[in-house]
């Protein structure tokens, strides 16, 4: 099925990406030629097949590592702000969140 | 039979109410969910936050085992299935005090499932079942200028973002739409409430939003099918919880009745205005993408865990209760009164061991000790009357040798520190019941000579004249006499 | 240095060379790290996105110091640099965007700090960060937000990519090995087309902690050098368990490859060096898609492996093409998640004019992160999107474990699979850009093992013959089961003692 101008408007908003409208045009045609190879994955069929979300659960179960409950890291307020483009007081400055 | 009759019971101008909630428990964790920073409360802002809080480029989450162990411990507490794997999943959106752009939550497959919590409400037990409880990240602040921060911001319009409290685990238990009023469903939010402070999984801390509930409520005719809910957010004190939810159904009531339908909405409670009022909706909140996070393989939780954490768990608030009114015959109600906090059933329990006389230990420590603890905001732990103490008091009633206005004053004596040991407060202040009749029996006699007038009356047949004899009576024994010892003795002298 | 440097070519020494002489106390630190300075200070390459002399220097002498104290480790003062994804603290960090122009990270990537000069590190010193795809997103490096990277052996020519300025900077000798990183073929191919050795371990086997994450279930790191031993010995030093900081990384022991390697030099070359090697073939990689040139070099390759006493043998993958689609689909749709982070609100590239939140948030994105990054944020939304998860997302994870089971059905018949890892050599700069999706189908060769998460590894055999070919670099791909890295750096190795393609040099560089 192939994506409408709406789509890609939809999915842009979505993901927080403003398009010119060449670039909309543009987006479909490149979208839509990559969903046709797509569709070729309709005829596998998958009927019982587990999704593989971690490569090494084909080789069995894996599981989640759990870090014991210490508080080891220290005040990085700082150094993790010398990259930020508005700070004030220590807080992250942004336009004002309305709720 | 009796659902239906308790179900009309409970209907609102011919509503049926019906409520579901959602609620945000705060754990008890030194750390994080998925960092090794602290979740202490209050500090400077964005000083409690590492790399994976801020989000920073390659920084990776790693989970905290305790936040898993207090899930388990809910899990148990509540009767749920505890999940041998359950999953996280990445919750998509944008704002700025979720750093990463998502929320790492859980979405197909919860680590709790299923659960019931049950609590007394007018002395008719309640169930509500719940669907699900699962483990996420907290968010950061969002503080607005003026407001939060007394000043403006930037060049003002700005709005500061702290992100101590992102990251921060939370316990998300979601119940089904059992609840069919709001008394009900603030009975349960303190039921629950009750619980994981118990349990120790939650500081209940609600000023500090530790215990944050969601309340989803819709109304309908008795029969129909459910109304289109509208979610009250954050009500975060069971005072206005009571407020949002009843504003809430009339508001919804009216609605109805003015042929309005009910639009899906979440909404605030505004304490000052005492009215909810529609939060203005995210953008496209309704498409949050979730998908299994690829950083993190699912939460693998063996038996043996869970066996080893039911071992290890303190009695429940319901087992505890089942277990006092089977072994001190107290009513489901009194014992489900004494559950309102560890310390007030492990007080009752050493009180009516050392007394031997559960009813009266009961009736004390919710009755007279409860009311001074309330006058004086201080907790149980907090009394200045022991268990040893309040245990002697309730034995000298028990052999009358206390009438239960000496009793009171004994207790007041304890409460001020003016002596420490019944037996000696009560000679001190002269507060031994007089049940020695021969004494009595001459008292009575210099009496009804000294009040020759009202004996003939009583003999004439008036009742007032009795009372005026009895009362003399205990005047003379300063109050020391028993009643009803007096009226028998005056009724068998004038007969 | 001018006595030492006319023996020799300092540039051309292995790493091991090189550690060997630093050992020796033949060469310093120092003069090393400032031979290959004057060379990165006049590439003309564009591997380079960052230098700081200064930093460097100061790491060499800390080296130095240590060498003159007795230290003999395998890597102690050989200089390297890293990939542009692996934050550093001593230098700039952008991933090749400009969303991350002079972000700073305050931490290093596990890998770097492995590597380098810190405490527990192998010593060794950073001359700077390499370019490479805008976020690791593309397969000719001429999706950088800075500027291409151009091959070494045609500086008309894209290197390859993702990791295409590491691929550059190794094959040009401005750097005896770099760190390179591999999501669908991001090291593989690059070492292919540029003439070099890399080796994309087992997913895990390198911690992700410190990557720009493009595709979480993808990523890896591994090394890029001249040479399967070079690649050993600093993959003995990038691999191993980092339980702490990465709850994917595999909790197995490091392992140092390099020494049965340095042994097997030691021996000549036999005959029989290869013996019960079985080398499955899928007829899936040899088929009308790939370029004669590429074909007849890799076929050659396979010949030589005969020789050394290896058997091939015929395999089937029959879902080698839908590797495309498949991860297509995976990789954009966690991309488009790890992406989210770049809001505009804690670092990283914030517009200066905007109405509201949400126009900070498109105008700050839009303009800070590029067209392929963008596409693939959109299909990546797109298939996780209401209604599109199941028939997309959910499919191609399916199909996912498919491909993996045919590759454990089809090393049930043989130890290491074999191919090409591009179906052409390096193309001109620009050829591709205009058309995205001919350059996923490129890709064909190293999708599928990426997706089951297997080491692979590419290794220069020749050289194209025909005038379209222009004579540039062939590379051979070996992809091996699970944790066998070892398994394959072996076999490359005893390839490349028979073979001397490795140690081809392109004419025109630096």
């Amino acid at each position: 099925m192939a994506l409408t101008p709406h789509d890609i408007a939809r999915v842009a908003n979505l993901a927080r990406l403003e398009l010119r409208p060449d670039e909309i045009e543009q987006t479909l045609t490149q979208l839509n030629g990559f969903f046709r190879l797509v569709d070729q994955l309709e005829a596998v069929n998958t009927d019982g097949v587990v999704p593989l979300a971690h490569p090494a659960a084909i080789l069995g179960e894996v599981a989640l590592r759990l870090r014991d409950d210490i508080v080891s890291e220290t005040n990085q307020r700082d150094i993790s702000q010398t990259s930020a483009p508005a700070v004030e007081r220590g807080l992250f400055l942004v336009p004002k969140v309305i709720e | 039979m009796s659902t239906t009759a308790s179900l009309l019971d409970k209907l609102v101008n011919g509503y049926e109410v019906v409520i579901g909630f959602e609620t945000h428990t705060q754990l008890t964790t030194q750390s994080k969910l998925f960092s090794r920073a602290s979740t202490s409360f209050g500090a400077e802002p964005n000083t409690n936050a590492s790399a994976v809080d801020f989000a920073l480029p390659g920084a990776l989450p790693v989970m905290n085992k305790g936040a898993v162990q207090r899930a388990i411990e809910f899990g148990l507490a509540v009767n749920g299935h505890i999940a041998g794997s359950s999953v996280f999943a990445r919750k998509n959106y944008f704002y700025p005090d979720l750093p990463k752009g998502y929320q790492i939550s859980q979405f197909d497959i919860p680590v709790v499932q299923g659960g019931a919590v049950e609590f007394f409400l007018d002395g008719e037990k309640k169930t509500v079942r719940l669907v699900r409880a699962h483990l996420e990240e907290d968010a950061g602040k969002s503080l607005h200028e003026d407001k939060e921060l007394g000043a403006a911001l930037g060049q003002g319009g700005m709005t500061g973002i702290d992100l101590n409290r992102a990251g921060t685990p939370l316990l998300e238990i979601v119940t089904e739409p059992d609840m069919r009023g709001s008394q009900e469903a603030v009975a349960y939010a303190k039921e629950l409430h009750k619980i994981v402070t118990w349990i120790g999984i939650c500081d209940g801390n609600m000023q500090e939003g530790s215990f944050r509930c969601d309340a989803n409520v819709s109304v309908r005719k008795p029969g129909a099918a459910l109304g289109t809910r509208r979610e009250i957010k954050n009500l975060n004190s069971f005072k206005f919880m009571q407020q949002a939810m009843d504003y809430e159904i009339r508001w919804q009531i009216e609605q109805l009745e003015d042929g309005h339908a009910i639009q899906q909405a979440t909404v605030l409670f505004d304490p000052d205005t005492g009215e909810t009022r529609s939060m203005r909706s995210k953008e496209d909140a309704a498409d949050y993408r979730y998908f299994p996070d690829p950083d993190l393989p699912p939460l693998v939780i063996g038996r043996d865990w869970v066996e080893k954490t039911r071992s290890e768990m303190s009695e429940l608030p319901r087992v505890m209760a089942a277990r006092f009114v089977a072994d001190y015959s107290l009513s489901d109600y009194d014992a489900g009164q004494l559950m309102q906090s560890k310390a007030t059933a492990a007080y009752f329990e050493a009180v009516a061991v050392g007394s031997g006389q559960a009813k009266l230990a009961s009736n004390w420590v919710m009755g007279e000790l409860t009311r001074r603890l309330n006058a004086a905001e201080q907790t149980i732990e907090q009394s200045c009357v022991s268990t040893h103490q309040l245990s002697g008091l309730i034995k000298r009633i028990a052999d009358s040798t206390l009438s239960n206005n000496a009793a009171r004053q004994v207790f007041d004596a304890l409460w001020h520190g003016d002596g420490t040991d019944v037996d000696a407060i009560i000679e001190a202040k002269g507060l031994r019941q007089v049940s020695d009749s021969s004494e009595l029996e001459k008292i009575i006699d210099d009496v009804l000579a000294a009040n020759a007038k009202n004996v003939e009356q009583v003999r004439a047949g008036n009742a007032k004249a009795m009372n005026a004899l009895v009362g003399q009576a205990m005047k003379a024994t300063q109050g020391k006499a028993n009643p009803a010892q007096v009226n028998e003795i005056l009724k068998k002298k004038l007969s | 240095m001018n006595t030492v440097a006319s023996n020799f070519d300092l540039h051309d020494l292995s790493v091991f060379d090189l550690a060997a002489k630093l050992a020796a106390r033949e060469l310093s630190s120092v003069e090393v790290t400032q031979h290959f300075l004057a060379r990165i200070k006049t590439e003309q390459l564009g591997a380079f996105l960052a230098t700081d002399a200064d930093v460097s220097l100061l790491q060499a002498k800390a080296a130095d110091v240590r060498l003159a104290a007795g230290e003999r480790t395998a890597l102690l003062g050989v200089p390297l640099a890293h990939k542009d994804v692996f934050v550093t603290r001593d230098f700039p960090t952008t991933a090749g965007s400009k969303m991350l122009a002079n972000y700073r990270s305050p931490f290093d990537a596990t890998v770097v700090s492995k590597l380098g000069i810190g405490p527990g590190g192998a010593g060794m010193v950073t001359l700077g960060k390499l370019n490479c795809d805008e976020f690791a997103m593309g397969s000719g490096n001429e999706n950088s937000a800075w500027f291409p990277a151009k091959n070494p052996w045609d500086p008309t020519r894209i290197p390859g990519g993702s990791s295409g300025g590491s691929a550059a900077a190794v094959a040009a000798r401005l750097v005896p090995a770099a760190t390179g990183t591999d999501t669908g073929g991001s090291i593989r191919q690059p070492a292919s087309l540029s003439g070099i050795t890399g080796i994309k371990p087992t997913y895990g086997r390198c911690s992700r902690y410190g990557m720009v994450a493009f595709a979480s279930s993808l990523d890896q790191a591994g090394p890029m050098a001249r040479s399967a031993l070079d690649c050993a010995l600093l993959l003995s030093a990038m691999a191993g368990p980092d339980l702490d900081r990465d709850s994917t990384s595999l909790d197995m022991p490091a392992i140092n490859y390099a020494t049965e390697l340095i042994a097997a030099s030691a021996h000549n070359v036999s005959a029989t060096a290869l013996k019960g090697l079985k080398i499955g073939l899928p007829n899936q990689f040899f088929g009308a898609g790939c370029a004669p040139d590429v074909l007849a070099a890799v076929r050659a390759a396979l010949a030589e492996y005969e020789k050394l006493g290896a058997t091939l043998v015929d395999v089937d993958l029959p879902l080698t093409e839908l590797s495309i689609p498949v991860y297509y689909i995976i990789a954009p749709a966690e991309a488009s998640s790890n992406l989210s982070r770049f809001d505009g609100v804690r670092y990283g590239h914030r517009a200066a004019t905007y109405s509201d939140l949400n126009d900070m948030y498109k105008k700050s994105r839009s303009e800070g992160l590029g067209d392929e990054v963008t596409r693939r944020i959109m299909i990546g939304t797109y298939v996780l999107s209401d209604g599109y998860y199941d028939a997309h997302y959910l499919k191609a994870q399916k199909i996912r474990r498919l491909i993996a089971q045919d590759f454990q059905k089809a090393f049930t018949q043989c130890d290491i699979i074999a191919g090409p890892v591009s179906p052409t050599v390096a193309w001109k700069i620009g050829e591709k850009k205009s058309d995205p999706v001919a350059n996923y189908l490129a890709d064909i060769y190293t999708l599928s093992s990426s997706l089951a998460g297997l080491p692979g590894m590419s290794v220069p055999a020749g050289f194209a013959t025909s005038q379209a070919g222009g004579g540039m670099p062939v590379g051979l791909q070996l992809i091996g089961n699970y944790f066998n890295e070892a398994q394959l750096l072996g076999a490359a190795h005893h390839y490349q003692l028979a073979t001397d393609w490795h140690l081809r040099k392109p004419g025109g560089s630096a």
